[in-house]
């Protein structure tokens, strides 16, 4: 599992124009320490070494640009100001006082060359908006993702509403392909970001955002709430699972089936069961039961997510029981109640979410 | 000195002035000085009106406010130094960042400057002091009230949580239910009527109080900037007042101005705060880019290169700043056509920052550098400049701004800009004008550790925020997994910035032993050229023994450049005596031509007075003490009328009024 | 230096006469902020309501007939504000007082027939965004006109106390511009709450 999170080599078909940047923006990064760039590496959200869509490149090569530019623009600036401190002048009574005049030229010559800078940057810049602002062709696949507090629900709409498929926190994607990602927020204000696809966009109550995605590889990629909304806004990630058509398609069928009831009478399974639905169903919800809260995430397919409380833990068993038993201490201020459980109701609850896969 | 005459019987409203000299110790000079200080102890402590007074107060109590904001981020590096660290629990690190943003952006960084603006435009414009004094002092004493009430919470545990742009709905009434959002809201209203009166202080004092012959080409930069800065600040003031208002209304009352689910739109505070925020952002750099180009040519030997294209440019920059609001919007779902307007004109607001660039670094090519502490905090000050415009540049471009906004670029990016061109050129100024405050120099030896220790600090605490931004890092956040790749960059941000704090202590250090230790300063120490080291340091309480005549730019420097706008011949110890009762000449806006004499109000302590009652009044809406508000608003509008009673000895009244006062 | 004597030598008027008072520019640059404040009410006004999703005002059109009529009278009150300078300029200091004690009256007025105005509306600050953009504005508007009315009485009493005569009236000025922009400003006031949804 973990080995899919390693950082991804980059596509091939950068623009081979643009490749020649590619040291002078990593120089740029590695500046200060030469640790940080060894570091960059591992960064899972560094959009400026890294883009896996066309929705995201075009801007990396502008922040390289613009990033080298500005390097370079500041060494020469430097380079200027140091000159102009040191550079040798005849001894001079500090009594005198040069004259006002002179030295236009400097500004002039400057301001020149910054304004026909800035006016290539403005054409460039908006080039690059007009090659991200829009998909190359109208999305097959539309997903709406909802903020919560701190969470994501993920809903794939379907005109059958037996066929929608909801989830939350992993965001399943064909690759090679424009998805739609209509935004919306259920309490305040969230921005949805996995900047190695794309730039951010707030999630505004009351109002339905869009943007598009592409992923051109298969791979996991890491996204964060962008907008500070409150005590659990650093524990607030998701990802985008990325996979060929086929996979895409395996996983949103396998989603669409609701669980059933395999529990016998009396057994362990479905005392838990029992008890999820005492006292988790009223915010959960697991499609075939009875169990039907939306307040927080869909646990239908629980055990097909990797992450637990939108990326905090690791989903595994211990740490699911963790998240139960002490949510207010991993993320203060959740809508999750810390659950007070027996060792019973623990391995109770522990067995009957086990089945929701 | 020539006698006192005895005016003519209409004199009361028309006089021709008396021309003199009144040197030090004459009979003159003494009467002056009668007229015009405070009354000893308390009392006069209380009531002064000096602008010079206020303005050291304003400077002091700013530099208190940013030291508190910058334990606040001390605390926040501690915990930020690594990952998944447990120092602070989120809720309290949310009250620390937002407090920290709201105490060096309104508390700090705008205070700071009318401190030296209150403190230096009189002298640098040959008044006596600005056009309306006691506004002068009703503006400080809200601005100080104004921060406590915004801290009140603070120890409660319950301060402001939400940023400093607290967006709504995160900041509305149902999720943000403490007292938090309201003290800082209410706060906010209040601050703004400080920063609104004195900004009305400002621009009548520029357009009212220059020395005659002092042309609108004549005055200093920090004056072109302060200007701008309160031109700004008059038209984008009300709209975050009025949303903070609105936002209290929605809390408070129960309006639905940003409730969704009446139809409020959460976009609409966005719009309304950034209309404000931008400009604000100007109105905090401007004056204190001013201040570097006012006080760099005097360490280079020459006037600055370019001084009209710099005017222009601290204009300019302001007009096209008021465009350029969406620009803290990208992500906020607007059409790309508008976005690119906007984009555009965000990259045209840096072509008057080049200019300004470019000026100061002609300046110091074409002079002669004289190496002294304002010196260094001026020079590093320059490429602090270009770093932070340059990032600003970056993030004018839409789709790039997209993944920068809301990362620590920007929080690297406002850290350039805040401390580079505003606490870097403040500790440069607080080292020129120092000798001016108090009288001494500034220790140099430990003036250029603090400089360098603060210098070096800064650029290893928040270069390597650049970083973290550009590796995905958020803004914000309370902790980080470290599976983010945040360890190191994180680690050196926080060493760098106990660097930084060092510096800064080495700096009080000097303050605390300069002031009693510092050799003695005579009135031009730096041998620099503006009319306020034409005057003894520290000035005495009526500014200038005679109004001086201004030929030139440069007035203290005519005798020595032989060409441009410094050839004229000024008229520095003679002129016009004013001396019956506090008073000042007036001029014409442009062209600094005397057009009356100016009555100057007295010592009062209404304006205390007003100040402590409004802040009450906001004090008892905080708590639902209406009949209390009520109370404390009657008494601010019945001091407001001892204030505003037309005073005879003002001129304010008819002269043949049956009632005789007694001359001042 | 012979430009200088030029300068020096003519008499000048002292303290606050007119236009040259600090005080005249001093409520120019207020009334530049009110108008702001103002400005950005409207703004939120105008954007607020071009995305409401019921019909606008969603209460119906306002009638028009009462809220004219104080707007005729507010008008008339600026114009009697501007009469008591015009009077006291020409020494007639009855006049003055007679003028001034008109225009508080008619301020008054006004005063009375918005607050009728008011409760006569179906709806409250907190029934509605409607509700609440209406009484926000007109009540930012009214608290103007209180601090106007104050300003008025206060002219009022100074007059009588014969403070003021045709050389020296300062004060009348600067309290008479107030005035005048508090009733400019309802112009806009009255042009978007009353005028507009009939566009």
């Amino acid at each position: 599992m973990e080995q899919r999170f390693h950082p991804r080599i980059a596509p091939e078909n950068m623009g081979q124009s643009l490749s020649v940047l590619r040291p002078a923006a990593a120089l740029a990064l590695a500046l200060p320490s030469p640790v940080n760039a060894a570091q960059a590496a591992e960064a899972p959200l560094n959009y400026f070494m890294r883009s896996y869509g066309p929705a995201s490149e075009p801007t990396m090569y502008l922040g390289w640009v613009l990033a080298g530019l500005s390097v370079i623009i500041m060494l020469i600036i430097s380079l200027l100001l140091i000159v102009a401190l040191l550079r040798n002048r005849p001894s001079m009574d500090m009594r005198m006082i040069g004259p006002e005049s002179g030295g236009l030229r400097w500004i002039y010559i400057g301001t020149g060359i910054s304004t026909f800078i800035l006016f290539g940057l403005v054409i460039y810049s908006l080039l690059v908006l007009d090659a991200v602002a829009k998909p190359p062709s109208t999305p097959a696949i539309t997903v709406t993702v909802t903020g919560y507090d701190w969470w994501w629900r993920i809903e794939y709409e379907h005109d059958d509403p037996e066929q929608t498929v909801t989830t939350a926190n992993e965001l399943h994607i064909p690759v090679g392909e424009p998805v739609l990602i209509r935004l919306k927020s259920a309490d305040v204000i969230h921005a949805f970001w996995v900047p190695t696809l794309a730039g951010k966009t707030q999630m505004i109550p009351g109002l339905i955002n869009q943007q598009w995605i592409q992923a051109d590889s298969p791979g996991i990629y890491a996204g964060q709430c962008a907008q500070f909304c409150g005590a659990g806004h650093a524990r607030m990630s998701l990802e985008v699972v990325a996979e060929s058509a086929e996979d895409f398609e395996r996983w949103r069928n396998a989603q669409r089936r609701p669980v059933s009831s395999p529990f016998r009478p009396g057994s362990t399974g479905e005392f838990g069961q029992r008890l999820f639905m005492d006292r988790c169903g009223g915010c959960h919800a697991v499609r075939g039961t009875d169990a039907a809260g939306r307040h927080a995430p869909d646990l239908t397919h629980l055990n097909s997510r990797r992450w637990l409380a939108a990326g905090l833990l690791l989903n595994t068993p211990e740490d699911l029981m963790n998240w139960i038993v002490n949510a207010q201490r991993l993320k203060p201020g959740s809508r999750m109640p810390s659950i007070a459980l027996s060792e019973t109701e623990k391995s109770a609850l522990s067995t009957y979410l086990s089945t929701l896969d | 000195m020539s006698a006192i005459t005895r005016p003519p019987s209409d004199s009361r409203l028309r006089r021709s002035p008396d021309i003199g000299q009144a040197p030090v110790g004459s009979d003159a000079e003494i009467r002056l000085a009668e007229i015009w200080e405070s009354l000893p102890g308390w009392k006069g402590w209380l009531s002064t009106v000096d602008h010079k007074v206020i303005g050291l107060r304003y400077i002091v109590t700013a530099f208190v406010f940013l030291l508190i904001g910058g334990m606040e981020a001390l605390i926040m590096r501690l915990q930020l130094a690594g990952p998944n660290l447990t120092l602070l629990t989120p809720e309290q690190y949310n009250q620390l960042f937002t407090m920290h943003g709201v105490t060096m952006i309104f508390l700090y960084a705008l205070p700071i400057l009318s401190g030296f603006s209150n403190y230096l435009w009189p002298l640098m414009l040959g008044s006596r002091d600005m056009t309306f004094p006691r506004l002068n002092a009703l503006s400080y004493w809200i601005f100080l009230f104004a921060g406590i009430f915004m801290y009140a919470s603070f120890p409660l545990g319950q301060a402001p949580n939400a940023g400093w742009f607290n967006y709504v709905p995160y900041s509305g009434p149902i999720y943000n239910t403490g007292p938090n959002i309201d003290v800082f809201a209410l706060g906010m209203v209040l601050l703004g009527v400080s920063t609104t009166v004195g900004s009305v202080n400002f621009v009548v004092t520029l357009f009212k109080m220059r020395a005659p012959g002092m042309t609108i080409n004549r005055v200093p930069i920090l004056v072109w900037g302060t200007l701008t800065a309160s031109v700004a600040n008059l038209l984008v003031i009300p709209s975050v007042s009025l949303a903070f208002f609105l936002l209290w209304l929605d809390r408070q009352v129960g309006t639905h101005f940003f409730d969704v689910a009446n139809g409020g739109k959460p976009l609409l505070w966005q719009h309304l705060f950034w209309i404000f925020g931008h400009p604000w952002v100007y109105a905090i750099v401007l004056p204190a880019m001013g201040i570097v180009s006012d006080a760099l040519p005097t360490f280079c030997r020459r006037p600055l290169v370019g001084y009209a294209w710099v005017a222009l440019a601290t204009m300019a920059t302001m007009l096209v700043g008021f465009e350029v609001w969406i620009h803290h919007m990208f992500a906020t779902g607007l059409p790309a056509v508008a976005l690119s307007i906007f984009g555009a004109a965000s990259f045209v607001i840096s072509i008057p920052s080049a200019v300004a660039v470019f000026a100061w670094i002609a300046t110091i090519w074409l002079g002669t550098p004289v190496f002294k502490t304002p010196f260094l905090f001026f020079a590093g000050f320059v490429i602090l400049f270009v770093i932070g415009g340059l990032s600003g540049v970056m993030t004018a471009a839409v789709p790039l701004d997209w993944q920068l906004n809301e990362t620590y670029f920007i929080v690297a990016h406002l850290h350039y800009v805040l401390l580079g061109i505003n606490v870097f050129p403040v500790v440069g100024g607080i080292y020129y004008w120092f000798p001016k405050f108090t009288g001494r120099m500034m220790d140099e030896k430990i003036g250029k550790w603090s400089f360098w220790v603060m210098f070096i600090g800064f650029n290893a605490g928040f270069f390597p925020m650049h970083l973290a931004g550009l590796l995905g890092m958020p803004r914000r956040i309370y902790t980080y997994s470290s599976r983010m790749g945040w360890d190191t960059v994180n680690l050196i941000t926080s060493i760098g910035s106990f660097v930084f704090a060092i510096g800064v202590l080495i700096f009080l250090v000097n303050v605390a032993v300069s002031l009693r230790r510092g050799t003695r300063a005579g009135s031009n120490p730096w041998d620099a050229a503006t009319l306020e080291w034409s005057v003894p340091s520290p000035p005495p309480a009526y500014n200038f023994a005679v109004i001086p005549h201004i030929a030139s730019r440069h007035p203290l420097w005519e005798d020595r450049l032989n060409e441009g706008e410094g050839t004229g011949q000024s008229s520095l110890e003679k002129g016009y005596l004013l001396m019956e009762g506090r008073e000042t000449i007036g001029t014409s806006p442009i062209d600094a031509t005397p057009e009356i004499i100016l009555k100057m109000p007295g010592d009062s302590a209404t304006p205390f007075f007003v100040g402590l009652f409004l802040s009450l009044a906001f004090a008892g809406m905080l708590l639902h003490w209406w009949s209390f508000t009520g109370l404390m608003i009657l008494s601010c509008i019945i001091a407001l009328m001892v204030w505003m009673w037309p005073e005879k000895a003002l001129a304010q009244r008819s002269p043949t009024d049956s009632s005789r006062e007694a001359h001042v | 230096m012979s430009e200088a004597r030029q300068l020096l030598d003519q008499p000048l008027p002292v303290g606050s006469e007119g236009k040259l008072a600090g005080g005249w520019w001093g409520i120019v640059a207020l009334i530049v902020t009110e108008g702001s404040l103002f400005g950005y009410l409207l703004f939120s006004y105008f954007y607020l309501s071009s995305q409401a999703e019921r019909h606008w005002p969603p209460e119906g059109l306002p009638s028009l007939l009462l809220p004219s009529i104080n707007t005729a009278i507010l008008i008339a009150s600026s114009v009697f504000v501007w009469a008591s300078e015009y009077c006291l300029a020409r020494k007639r200091k009855r006049g003055s007082v007679v003028m001034m004690l008109v225009a508080i009256v008619l301020g008054a007025l006004f005063v009375g027939i918005q607050l009728k105005e008011w409760s006569s509306k179906t709806y409250g600050m907190t029934s509605d965004l409607y509700g609440s953009l209406y009484f926000t504005i007109t009540g930012f508007h009214m608290l103007h006109v209180v601090i106007g009315l104050v300003i008025l009485l206060l002219l009022l009493a100074w007059i009588s106390f014969r403070y003021f005569d045709e050389k020296r009236h300062a004060a009348i000025t600067i309290g008479g511009i107030y005035w005048h922009f508090v009733d400019v400003v309802w112009l806009f006031v009255f042009t978007t709450l009353y005028l507009f949804p009939y566009m």
